[in-house]
């Protein structure tokens, strides 16, 4: 019987196109990475089921875990507007470049009483090193605070209702709940009534009331 | 494709003497290559967290006006208490003094969801009330984390409200944390 021939095939495949497009996604993946900006404040946020986004320009509050408050102004445009009035309202006296140089800084985090002088020293004063705002019941600063930012919205006659979008809270974990309830105090004090938490989102639990009927937004 | 032509072109044959140079083929096995490309891009995106902070909205109440203030009814309300060491203790009503012990409760963040749920279930609507008390040892993720489980056992708006903690139940907090030996 004649044999019959089955041609053999190489088994070896063109790799080349396959590599590339493993480097042009790797590239792509590493290129489409929003780097996070190093934290200087370490704060774990606490867990909610909440899935809307925080805003990215914001009137920001830290709560650390041993209980400093800092203030974070977001919003680059305001952010001359807000300081001079806190400046003007607490009567600080500030010099221009101090101005420039509480601008420049990204966290506010000291009494009022000793702005000043933190400000004329050259030493940079590091956000872990500040001592918070006070937010004593007695010495509320933050509300002090969140009063000059109400004052310059409401002149740049933004409304009451997008300046409560922007109010973020941000706090550790461990911050007890006196601290929080200062916070929210100084937004009282202010008639700001509303405002939001900064959390890791989270998966709605299996088989609870929400996971029946999740929410339409 | 990655090779180039090494063969020194036509079969012209060399004359005797002239070495046959070796023909080397530049083609490389690229597969451990894809292979590293491919692991990469796993390390990238298992790596990678898609934390896009969330925000969760919060209403606070306008607490000038006393005489607007909501009245309770009693069969409608569970009062949850925050402890410390993420303690939670909680009573339905009002205590009565005879009756504390059995009233009084303790529980935790994993078994409270049930009892909010059954709250909600056994009661209409109109008088559910949960009322949120904090005491100063709780921490900021418990107060977080209580309005968060009223959203996952939807408990409308309005039907949940933070209250400023009472001497009585500070002291029997603590009392309930002497005994259970919570520091």
């Amino acid at each position: 019987m004649p044999k019959v021939k089955i041609p053999r095939k190489s088994t070896n495949i063109d790799m080349t196109a396959m590599c590339d497009v493993a480097f042009l996604l790797l590239t792509f993946f590493i290129l489409a990475t929003k780097q996070k900006p190093p934290e200087v404040l370490a704060v774990t946020p606490p867990n909610s089921v909440s899935s809307k986004a925080a805003p990215d320009k914001s009137i920001l509050v830290t709560m650390t875990a041993e209980g400093k408050v800092f203030l974070t102004l977001g919003d680059e445009t305001k952010k001359d507007a807000i300081l001079e009035d806190f400046n003007k309202i607490k009567g600080l006296q500030l010099s221009g470049s101090e101005m420039a140089k509480l601008k420049k800084s990204e966290f506010i985090g000291q009494p009022a009483n000793q702005l000043k002088s933190s400000l004329a020293s050259n030493r940079e004063i590091l956000p872990t090193q500040m001592p918070g705002i006070p937010i004593d019941s007695t010495n509320n600063e933050l509300a002090d605070w969140i009063r000059s930012v109400s004052n310059v919205y409401a002149a740049a006659s933004v409304d009451v209702k997008d300046l409560q979008n922007m109010l973020l809270v941000k706090g550790d974990n461990a911050a007890l709940y006196p601290i929080f309830k200062k916070v929210k105090q100084a937004f009282k004090k202010n008639e700001l009534y509303k405002f939001r938490i900064v959390t890791n989102s989270e998966d709605i639990p299996a088989g609870s009331e929400l996971s029946k009927q999740p929410p339409t937004n | 494709m990655a090779e180039m032509d090494t063969s020194s072109g036509g079969k012209h044959k060399k004359g005797p003497g002239v070495k046959k140079s070796k023909k080397l083929s530049t083609r490389v096995d690229l597969t451990p290559m894809v292979d590293l490309g491919f692991l990469l891009i796993t390390f990238f995106v298992f790596t990678t967290t898609m934390s896009q902070a969330t925000a969760m909205n919060m209403n606070e109440p306008k607490d000038d006006d006393v005489e607007n203030q909501k009245k309770v009814k009693e069969s409608g309300a569970m009062t949850i208490l925050l402890g410390r060491s993420n303690q939670v203790y909680y009573y339905f009503g009002e205590l009565h003094i005879e009756k504390i012990s059995e009233e009084f409760k303790s529980t935790n963040f994993k078994d409270i969801r049930k009892l909010i749920l059954d709250k909600k279930n056994a009661t209409p609507i109109d008088d559910l009330m949960y009322i949120i008390k904090s005491d100063s040892a709780s921490t900021f993720k418990n107060s977080i984390d209580i309005l968060d489980e009223m959203t996952i056992s939807k408990v409308p708006p309005g039907h949940y409200a933070e209250v400023d903690i009472t001497e009585t139940d500070k002291t029997l907090i603590r009392k309930t944390e002497e005994a259970n030996g919570i520091k």
